[in-house]
């Protein structure tokens, strides 16, 4: 399974785009609709015209038509050929790469099961589910044994339900075979939950690549942290374990209870919409409540951003427009934040245990 | 439902029994003022008979036929090919669209002046005119129905590692072919209307030929049979290709 590397490639969406995926490296291409990710994976695949260069393992791959690229492409569309019934649409790159019959049969009979969809082989696509549908389409584009996979939304048509439980599959599968595998969301949860590491794009651009924490906690740019949603990072001065996988956490003299078992911990970080305000001082133990004075208040698209200063430190909560006017809440205003304990982030210092 | 179903091929045929019995009572009942020239349905039937059974219906009949097939076949296949290029390769399309949107409008039967004169007045011409009629919209309908092909399932095909002529024989063939039948269904039909013009006008031989024989003569009943004889043919050629179609892509349409 190959490498790939992008060198400054560039076309009417994208602008001198420079990426390394590793071999066998789940890469999530993470970014908002318009960002050219889908531009990129068609790049990737040899579907449309671009300066600059592909290179699999090293090799330029730009000469290679789409159909010599050795490629799995699930489509956000999906595409199953309407005339072809399920068996046909999985072994149709197979009877394209002219394999014997029997060949055929056994790989389609394979994927059939490996894919839980032995059942449907000979219906036709428009009577296949969402969730069918998928699994087809990922079928055949596993027939081949491509070297890289490429995955355009691939949970973006399903229910919730359905997704969460393919999500999950489809990284044990992509863990399993070991291909060399791009998967493009615009969701950051999903991000997180399956990459090795998050490619951010923007405007045509690959704005931050790293591992999901570190794009989480250091987040290269303005465009990257708007992009995650402007997280709270507070810096842990001191941290000590309370047991039961929860420890105290010692934030610029805010004390603050995290959901971690293990190393030190070095930052936290928090959505502003895991971030609760009250006018009164919410009942039951004081924990991860604070007290705090409103200093600006920021109307965005379809949620207003509030700043808090608690102590020493300026904090970011938001809520819907609605409940911000039911609130009454002004500048200057003494108000009490509640922080989701399970929606805190936690950044090891894995490097210096010395730290206390 | 199921009862209803199960009647249906049989009812079809009541109301044209109703309407030959109707025909039948006016033409005897001399209901219509002039009924010398309005012959009840068994006169026609009875005409019929004798000109099948002397070989004059027959034998125009089959010279019809044969016009049709032999410019039907010949027209869609070449239509059927130059549209399958001109969809698939954009740069052609582009060379022939002008060409065929200024020729394709002109009604096949405004060609014959010019064929007369070309070929003259023998076999090729009605064959000629059919080719024409066939071959403009079959080129249209397919080169039409290749390029809606969603670009997703070509570029899909593609990855998949097909060959450009498999990506166009096993996914943009057989997607276009609801386009293609379309074409085929109505120029089947629009051929049988035009071989009757042309042979009227021009040629001596044919059904179209001993239509107006007939009416030379004031032999109204023979008309009706060549009539009868047309609408049937239209109807069977039109069924013909709308079976095909079914059969080709009910199962996914």
């Amino acid at each position: 399974m190959p490498s790939i590397e992008l060198r400054n490639i560039s076309n009417y969406v994208c602008q001198n785009v420079n990426l390394k995926i590793f071999d066998k490296e789940l890469l999530v291409l993470l970014g908002p609709n318009g960002a050219g990710k889908t531009t990129l994976l068609n790049i990737i695949a040899g579907l449309i015209g671009y300066q600059g260069s592909v290179l699999f393992d090293g090799k330029p791959v730009d000469k290679l038509p789409a159909s010599k690229r050795k490629i799995g492409y699930l489509f956000q569309e999906l595409a199953l050929f309407p005339h072809l019934d399920v068996a046909s649409n999985i072994a149709y790159g197979l009877k394209a790469q002219k394999q014997s019959q029997d060949e055929i049969e056994d790989r389609v009979e394979k994927l059939l099961q490996m894919m839980k969809i032995k059942h449907l082989s000979s219906r036709y696509s428009r009577h296949l589910s969402g969730g069918e549908k998928q699994r087809v389409a990922l079928a055949r584009a596993l027939a081949l044994s491509p070297e890289v996979l490429l995955l355009d939304e691939p949970l973006s048509s399903l229910d919730v339900q359905t997704s969460k439980y393919l999500k999950v599959e489809l990284k044990q599968l992509i863990e399993e075979l070991g291909v060399t595998t791009i998967y493009v969301t615009h969701d950051l949860v999903e991000a997180e939950e399956v990459a090795d590491r998050i490619a951010i794009i923007q405007s045509g651009g690959i704005q931050q690549a790293a591992a999901p924490q570190e794009v989480f906690f250091h987040p290269k740019n303005e465009l990257v942290s708007d992009f995650i949603g402007a997280p709270n990072i507070l810096n842990c001065d001191c941290c000590h374990s309370l047991g039961q996988g929860i420890m105290e956490v010692d934030c610029d003299g805010l004390k603050i209870l995290v959901p971690h078992d293990g190393d030190m911990v070095q930052r936290i970080a928090l959505l502003p919409g895991d971030v609760y305000i009250s006018n009164t001082n919410p009942p039951g133990p004081q924990m991860n409540r604070f007290k705090g004075t409103i200093t600006a208040i920021k109307p965005a698209s379809n949620v207003t951003r509030i700043e808090v200063k608690v102590g020493k430190k300026t904090l970011l909560a938001e809520m819907s427009h609605r409940l911000f006017e039911d609130m009454d809440l002004v500048l200057g205003k003494e108000v009490f934040l509640i922080f989701k304990m399970r929606r805190i982030r936690v950044y090891e210092n894995k490097n210096n245990n010395g730290v206390k | 439902m199921n009862k209803l179903k199960r009647l249906r091929p049989g009812w079809g045929i009541v109301p044209i029994i109703i309407f030959l019995g109707i025909w039948e009572l006016v033409a005897r009942l001399n209901l219509v003022p002039g009924h010398f020239f309005f012959p009840p349905f068994s006169t026609v039937a009875a005409e019929f008979y004798y000109l099948t059974a002397n070989g004059v219906l027959g034998h125009n009949f089959l010279s019809s036929l044969a016009r049709v097939l032999i410019g039907f076949c010949t027209g869609s296949i070449a239509g059927l090919v130059v549209g399958t290029i001109m969809g698939w390769k954009e740069f052609i399309n582009k060379a022939l669209n002008p060409i065929v949107s200024l020729i394709y409008p002109i009604p096949a039967l405004g060609w014959l002046p010019l064929l007369m004169l070309f070929i003259g007045i023998n076999e090729a011409l009605p064959i000629a005119i059919i080719f024409i009629c066939s071959f403009f919209p079959i080129l249209y309908n397919t080169a039409t129905g290749i390029r809606n092909v969603d670009r997703n399932y070509i570029q899909v095909a593609r990855t998949l590692g097909a060959s450009d002529i498999k990506v166009l024989t096993t996914v943009a063939l057989p997607l276009a072919l609801p386009n293609i039948f379309t074409g085929l269904r109505l120029e089947a039909g629009m051929a049988w209307r035009v071989i009757i013009a042309a042979e009227m006008v021009a040629i001596p031989t044919g059904i179209g030929a001993l239509m107006m024989k007939a009416e030379s003569l004031i032999r109204i009943d023979i008309i009706i049979v060549c009539l009868i004889v047309l609408a049937v043919m239209c109807l069977s050629f039109e069924r013909f290709f709308a079976f095909w179609e079914t059969r080709l892509t009910s199962q996914w349409r």
